[in-house]
């Protein structure tokens, strides 16, 4: 499992938590995450801006 | 040739927008407009830079000619506009008039700057863009203390950043908590006491009354007498929107730009999003709106006029050391609040009279409970 992070706002999606609130459950995949999804803390898009492998 | 699409600013508001606006339109020209030298960056990761061990080419995310193609735009950077002339749609750039199809004002916002007495002026600092933060770390490598003005958003960020940094940090400001007005005190008492165990010391209540050179470091003279010794200044103390040059224009302002829904100003052809913008009155200094903006901007751009509309709009602040997130009350709107947890994990909520959800503060553990808070807190702009 790994963690991204948005290059905007510093927010980290880890993959094995997932965000449940969102309906993303834990252990999904960042390929798995729709493409119009938005980051939750600052709204940049998963296509403009690529998170980052954090680990 | 057609005008084009002139973008003032190339910061968040400027680039994304373009982003946007080319997703929709991809033969229209675009011009973009700086004053800075053009590299795209995100503004957020100023405050987080020092922890990261990342100087200014660190944090740029690409170069302007880089943007110039993947945007299929001309940017001209280092260049500051003089003049907008709505009548005849077009801009001045000092004798060069430069016509525009459609305007917008992306060109964000200046810090403010409080008198100080003293022959060391020049040794106090502010971080706005990517540029003042090369200037800054240039002035502080090799430095320890640095005496920070401002207990808001953003000196409570770069007080947590500098002190993961390595930096001794003292803090200053005329208030009796950290982020008053947007935050609850027991959740600012929270945060203060997490910085406070990176080593960071408060004096809320004085202001900087005067700041002298001594020998290769600094006396600072506080409004209550205390005397401090330290290296650089480093202020904090908040932001103004830019609105001369629009005012000048006879564009309507108040705190910003004033722009409607469609982020329209009060003239024709010319828009305004981003922390210049006050957008159906409320004036956010924060990227979520600014992205919304920034897609509601390019669809009407694009020939489809879109108005941009708000959710709850909580703010994440980075003080890694007591995590935080608070979405304030909405203007005008009146509760109660109740606050629950211990220590780092607090939990402050704002109820209104009919019992629902209006705002929160969530500090340490507790912010894991934000995004199902969110679904309950009011829209801003619904």
């Amino acid at each position: 499992m790994r963690k991204w992070q948005c290059v905007v706002c510093g927010f980290v999606y880890d993959e094995a938590a997932g965000l449940p609130e969102e309906d993303i459950a834990p252990g999904t995949a960042w390929e798995d995450i729709p493409a119009d999804w938005l980051c939750p803390d600052c709204g940049a898009g998963k296509i403009d801006f690529e998170m980052i492998e954090i680990s | 040739m057609a005008a084009p699409v002139v973008i003032v600013g190339t910061g968040l508001a400027g680039y994304n927008l373009a982003r946007e606006f080319r997703k929709l339109d991809s033969d229209s020209p675009l011009l973009l407009i700086t004053a800075d030298d053009g590299r795209s960056y995100s503004k957020p990761m100023l405050s987080t830079g020092f922890g990261k061990h990342k100087d200014a080419d660190g944090l740029s995310m690409a170069e302007p000619g880089a943007m110039a193609e993947q945007l299929k735009a001309e940017i001209r950077t280092h260049t500051r506009i003089s003049g907008i002339d709505p009548a005849h749609q077009r801009l001045w750039i000092g004798e060069e008039a430069v016509p525009y199809r459609d305007l917008v004002l992306a060109w964000g916002a200046e810090v403010i700057r409080v008198p100080v007495e003293g022959d060391a002026q020049d040794a106090i600092y502010s971080i706005n863009d990517l540029e003042d933060y090369a200037r800054f770390r240039a002035a502080a490598a090799g430095k320890q203390r640095v005496l920070l003005l401002g207990a808001g958003l953003i000196g409570c960020e770069f007080t947590n950043d500098l002190s993961q940094g390595g930096y001794q940090v003292e803090l200053v400001a005329p208030c009796e908590q950290v982020m008053p007005g947007l935050l609850h005190p027991a959740a600012a008492a929270a945060v203060q006491a997490g910085l406070e165990s990176l080593g960071a010391r408060f004096h809320l209540g004085p202001v900087l009354a005067s700041l002298k050179h001594q020998g290769e470091a600094l006396e600072a003279h506080l409004s209550d007498g205390t005397v401090l010794s330290c290296d650089l200044v480093l202020s904090a103390v908040g932001l103004r929107p830019r609105i001369d040059l629009a005012a000048a224009a006879g564009l309507a302002v108040n705190r910003g730009v004033v722009v409607d829904r469609q982020l329209r100003s009060s003239h024709a052809n010319i828009y305004a999003l981003g922390d210049c913008a006050e957008v159906d009155g409320l004036n956010l200094l924060y990227v979520m709106p600014l992205m919304s903006c920034a897609r509601a901007l390019a669809q009407t751009l694009a020939g489809k006029p879109t108005a941009v509309s708000y959710g709850p709009m909580p703010v994440t602040v980075k003080t890694p050391v007591c995590p935080l997130v608070v979405s304030p009350p909405p203007r005008g709107m009146q509760g109660e609040w109740t606050v629950e947890g211990g220590g780092s994990a607090i939990k402050a909520l704002c109820h209104d009279a009919s019992g629902g959800l209006i705002g929160y503060a969530l500090s340490g553990a507790a912010v894991q409970e934000k995004l199902a808070l969110n679904k309950l807190l009011p829209a801003l702009l619904a």
